[in-house]
């Protein structure tokens, strides 16, 4: 029997503008204890501003039921299971919340001299620590705003050395089974892709990455595990060819769930790892930010880390009776700086709490938990009644993660990895990530991190069985799924042909119409 | 087992056999035993719950942060009134712990939020169209020159001293990536760009000339012939600009800016050291397929009904890869969250009041202050003044509970003397005639 | 969306280009094939009039949801003209690939390069592989 669509919550979309109503207010301006000096008489007429911008004229009641009932819409890691392959959906501890919303952290002004910012300058630098241990890697700078910012870290930092060591290099490789993120930084950073292939086992193809990896390599970017979830077995030989060819490794972090207490990427012989705190160190993810890309680098590559760095000045020192945390701006060789100030500090701490809470041993735990949970996942999906239609894309241990392929569904049945995504969403999860790797035809990567307890991991494996079932009944369910979200298939290629990216409001004409 | 894991002894045997192995131990045999840790990590064990939030509380008890004292510092970042709605609103779960919305159908909230704050954004920069947010305000103009330089692949910027120095250093940083110089423009003696350099600067491989309104020292820059000088030879003009000045600020839009961005803490977003906040990026409707960051749009779905996505995402690196506007994944959705709920929280008329309320005390403090001005014409909320007895006014000050604002010695060496004051509707009158007592004791010599 | 058809009387390129040649004007546009894997085509950057195109190299992007493809030269000249009804229905290119989605229009600098291309079943076969 055919599903029908249920939908639920209001049934007209509308913007806060839209329910705006002239005169309504939810600010009250505090009185004007100062001279009511005219407008004009301090600001010259060519600079004041004519017409108001039109923000919503609306009362805080109203605000509230809006933002509430559009949140209702949205599916969340607190209420089910989101195996988002490379995303690391861990349970974000509510301990972080409590924490960063101490006024301590959250009232203090980032340009506060550092003498009255011991506790904050402290925690940033008992957290680099913390990230230097799980690295094995001895400096680390908590600059960079996001994974992929860390990423530019890397290769603005790659750069400095080798411009240092009186060289010039152009090109940087990346596996063809890299995150989006790796090759735009590559052009960012003024340097030129050049791909290495993957070896049948899923690893890097050692002979391709031995011919491109030249005195014209700057770089080798990396994740390990990779974004199939295989622990490249052949680490050394790659770090030897690649330091070989004087060029320098960088360790993307995303996938850093699976190795921690196990592996650390500075003994792989990684220069440069960054880190993603609102992955393997649950800051929440927020619908897309805020994060947080910190760096771990090698002794040679300190030099140039961004300015500033916190640093602890021991006792005697400066004048101070204790060891004192100061941002140290005297790095003549730093890049320089990535962004304002000191960094996202308040996912720092929610970061840093997480860690002080599960300690050295609960992170090799977290790791452990994390790999044992993919892999019975990755056997409960390989059972008859969905191996042939979501056959695995590399039969062998996984880590944290694993890669499968629609293409049986596809082939035998005539539903796509899209319609089982779309179809998992009436099931109340969300869907692994799909189409990406790139290598993978129809692929669904699934990471189910170490938070779910093995009931979820049965449940999702069942989920999955029964919207095989039944597409072999009707295929079309699948393909006009979902049917119980707020919202079904949206129409992308509308979207993206007559981009509609504001709400039209008032009298102004509005560009974006076409 | 760990805080917030759930595998039991019966769990993991179970779910071993169910994998064929005989130990967790086995699931790692793929790591060569020379990669292989040898000693566990090297940090303390787990600590109970009660025990983090006080090594927590302690370490934010060695803080003086804006409840401890009258804070005057700005430089980018401001003490403003955060309503608690938006505290309520952030902490939902369903705000908090989504991912990026890829799957539409169950993002409806998120997307639908974005859709309004890229409106908020056009509407106060007057400009058209506006991205779903950036890291912070410096990276958003550094991500500027990379969208200038994508555009006519010209080899110079030209950015005035008055731009904030973070946004001017980290604009550098990136530019090294480009291959671009960073040419730099004085202030002249009123502490504004000093317009015959800017227009002795822009040449014909200038890529994009970057300017900031208010400036860094909180000056009212002349935007029109600014602007007119900067785009003479086909240049991208890029405006950084403070958002909650445009409530009484003529917007960039409105100066033929090509690109405006800027930092988006003073709306409704927490100090917090410097950051999670937000940048944003707007622009006039050519450079929509050159911006960088997410985009929401909007669209219907099967049924017909109203709904919002992601679009144009072939602009971004996980489909365009080594030839994405950005490189920008993660951003901060959750803190522009809070910046439209502020926005309509203010509304078309707060946003108004709030800054003649910040002009007005403003102007007041300058005058109570009655010290001599680095930047003598028109401000908003922040001015600079040179103090001779700097140092003993910045003790007096904090010994009363007072942070008089920023020092500008480090960035600007020709300000060495001089003080950031910084003025939001936090600082009533009282608070200023504090801050004017206590640098009129220095100046008097006596204590009070 | 088009059937699938590839028409006689056209010149293919490896990369699911044809040419309409016709004496020392050429016109563009890209196969059945490719709007096909490229899915409903939201986007359609053209190059300049005037410019210069050089066979085999790209010399524009066409864009779906959720991918870009370059769009090569078949054969190398100058642009005269380009379907500037792509900027409003981009569709048309998977509606009718060769007829109203025609790209560009060009003044070739070499019509021998004619020789290289392959004919309509050459390209058949090419793709049966």
């Amino acid at each position: 029997m055919r599903p029908q669509a249920t939908g639920h919550g209001p049934q007209d979309v509308v913007t806060i503008f839209e329910k705006s109503r002239e005169g309504r207010r939810a600010f009250v301006c505090p009185e004007l204890d100062v001279p009511e000096t005219p407008v004009a008489e301090l600001l010259p007429e060519g600079l004041l501003r004519e017409s108001p911008a039109e923000l919503p004229e609306i009362s805080e009641p109203e605000i509230v039921r809006h933002y509430n009932v559009l949140s209702k819409k949205n599916f969340d890691l607190d209420t089910g299971f989101y195996p988002l392959g490379s995303c690391t959906m861990k349970h974000n501890p509510k301990l972080n919340e409590r924490v960063a919303a101490l006024p301590g952290f959250s009232r203090l002004h980032p340009l506060q001299e550092p003498r009255w910012a011991q506790g904050a300058l402290e925690l940033m630098w008992r957290l680099q620590q913390q990230l230097s241990e799980v690295a094995g890697l001895p400096h680390v700078s908590l600059q960079p705003s996001a994974g992929s910012h860390g990423e530019l870290a890397g290769l603005l930092l790659t750069r400095a050395y080798h411009e240092d060591r009186g060289e010039s290099r152009h090109k940087v490789l990346t596996p063809d089974t890299a995150h989006g993120t790796n090759p735009a930084t590559v052009t960012m950073a003024g340097f030129e892709v050049v791909k290495v292939g993957t070896a049948p086992d899923g690893g890097v193809d050692l002979d391709d990455l031995r011919e491109k990896a030249d005195g014209d390599t700057a770089c080798l970017m990396l994740t390990n595990p990779n974004t199939l979830g295989l622990f490249d077995r052949n680490i050394e030989e790659i770090a030897q060819i690649v330091h070989d060819a004087g060029a320098t490794l960088y360790y993307d972090g995303a996938n850093l769930n699976a190795v921690m207490g196990v592996s650390r990427p500075g003994d792989m012989g990684f220069d440069i790892v960054h880190f993603n705190l609102h992955k393997t160190f649950t800051q929440p993810h927020g619908g897309g930010g805020p994060g947080a890309g910190p760096i771990a680098v090698s002794e040679r590559i300190e030099p140039f880390l961004p300015r500033p760095q916190v640093v602890r000045r021991d006792q005697g020192s400066n004048g101070h009776s204790e060891p004192f945390f100061d941002l140290d701006f005297e790095r003549p060789k730093s890049i320089g700086r990535l962004r304002g100030y000191q960094g996202n500090f308040g996912v720092f701490v929610r970061s840093y709490a997480y860690i002080c809470s599960v300690g050295g041993d609960g992170l090799k735990d977290v790791s452990e938990t994390a790999v044992l949970n993919a892999n019975y996942l990755r056997a409960r999906l390989a059972e008859d009644g969905i191996a042939e239609y979501l056959p695995i894309a590399f039969d062998r241990l996984c880590m944290h993660e694993f890669v499968l392929s629609g293409r049986g569904a596809r082939d035998q049945l005539g539903i796509k990895t899209l319609d089982i995504a779309k179809r998992l969403l009436d099931h109340k999860v969300h869907p692994p990530t799909v189409y990406f790797p790139l290598l993978v035809d129809e692929a669904l990567m699934i990471e189910p991190t170490e938070t779910e307890t093995k009931e979820r991991l049965d449940g999702f494996a069942d989920a999955i069985r029964e919207i095989l079932e039944e597409a072999k009944e009707d295929p079309e369910i699948a393909r006009n799924a979902p049917y119980t979200t707020p919202v079904r298939r949206l129409d992308e290629a509308l979207a993206a042909k007559r981009p509609v990216v504001r709400q039209a409001t008032g009298h102004r004409p509005q560009a974006t119409d076409r | 087992m760990s805080r917030y894991t759930s595998a039991t002894d019966a769990d993991r045997r179970e779910m071993l056999d169910a994998i064929g192995v005989g130990s967790v131990e086995e699931l790692f045999r793929d790591i060569p035993e020379n990669v292989r840790q040898r000693e566990p990590i090297a940090l303390p064990d787990g600590m109970a719950e009660q025990d983090v939030y006080d090594h927590l509380r302690r370490l934010a008890a060695r803080n003086r942060h804006a409840d401890d004292e009258v804070t005057f510092a700005g430089g980018g970042m401001y003490d403003h009134y955060v309503p608690a709605l938006i505290d309520s609103i952030l902490q939902r779960s369903e705000f908090l712990t989504p991912y990026t919305p890829y799957q539409p159908e169950i993002s409806q909230g998120g997307l639908q939020s974005m859709f309004e704050f890229q409106t908020a954004i056009a509407e106060l920069t007057g400009l058209p169209v506006a991205n779903a947010s950036m890291y912070e305000g410096p990276s958003s103009v550094a991500s500027a020159g990379y969208l200038a330089k994508l555009e006519n692949g010209r080899h110079r910027v030209v950015v005035s001293r008055g731009v904030h120095p973070n946004s001017r250093e980290t604009l550098s940083t990136y530019a090294v990536g480009w291959g671009t110089e960073v040419v730099e423009v004085p202030l002249d003696d009123r502490g504004a760009t000093d317009l015959r350099a800017l227009a002795d600067a822009v040449d014909d491989d200038t890529s994009a000339v970057f300017l900031q309104q208010p400036n860094f020292l909180g000056t009212v820059e002349d935007l029109g012939p600014l602007a007119e000088a900067a785009k003479r030879t086909g240049a991208l003009l890029v405006c950084s600009v403070d958002p909650l000045t445009l409530g009484i600020l003529k917007p960039p839009g409105e100066f033929g800016v090509d690109v405006a961005v800027g930092e988006g803490q003073s709306l409704g977003n927490r100090l917090d050291f410097g950051g999670p906040s937000f940048g944003f990026f707007a622009a006039q409707e050519r450079y929509i397929r050159r911006m960088p960051g997410r985009i929401a749009g909007e669209t219907v779905d099967v049924d017909g009904k109203r709904g919002f996505v992601l679009t144009l995402q072939t602009r971004e690196q996980h489909i365009r890869r080594e030839k994405a506007t950005s490189n920008i994944c993660t951003a901060q959705a959750l803190n522009a969250l809070a910046g439209v709920i502020y926005l309509s929280w203010l509304g078309k008329r707060g946003i108004v009041e709030l800054g003649e309320l910040m002009l007005r005390r403003t102007a007041y403090a300058r005058e109570a202050l009655g010290a001599e001005l680095v930047n003598p014409g028109p401000v908003v909320r922040e001015f600079a003044i040179r103090l001779p007895d700097l140092d003993a006014v910045c003790e007096r000050a904090r010994a009363e509970g007072i942070n008089p604002g920023h020092r500008l010695k480090y960035y600007y060496p020709e300000y060495a003397d001089c003080l950031l004051v910084a003025i939001t509707e936090r600082r009533t009158r009282r608070d200023i005639d504090r801050l004017a007592a206590v640098v009129q004791s220095v100046r008097e010599g006596v204590s009070v | 969306m088009a059937d699938e058809s590839y028409p006689e009387g056209l010149l293919y390129h490896p990369e699911h280009d044809w040419a309409k040649v016709d004496g020392e004007t050429a016109t563009f546009g890209v196969t059945w094939y490719a709007q096909d894997q490229l899915g409903e085509v939201v986007f359609f950057d053209p190059p300049d009039v005037g410019s210069q195109v050089s066979a085999g190299a790209a010399y524009a992007e066409v864009e779906s949801v959720k991918a870009v493809s370059d769009v090569f030269a078949p054969m190398s000249g100058e642009v005269t003209e380009v379907n500037e009804a792509l900027k409003d229905t981009p569709e048309k290119i998977n509606d009718d690939p060769y007829g109203e989605g025609w790209m560009v229009r060009v003044r070739l600098s070499d019509p021998s390069e004619a020789d290289s291309l392959m004919d309509v079943n050459a390209y058949k076969e090419s793709l049966g592989s």
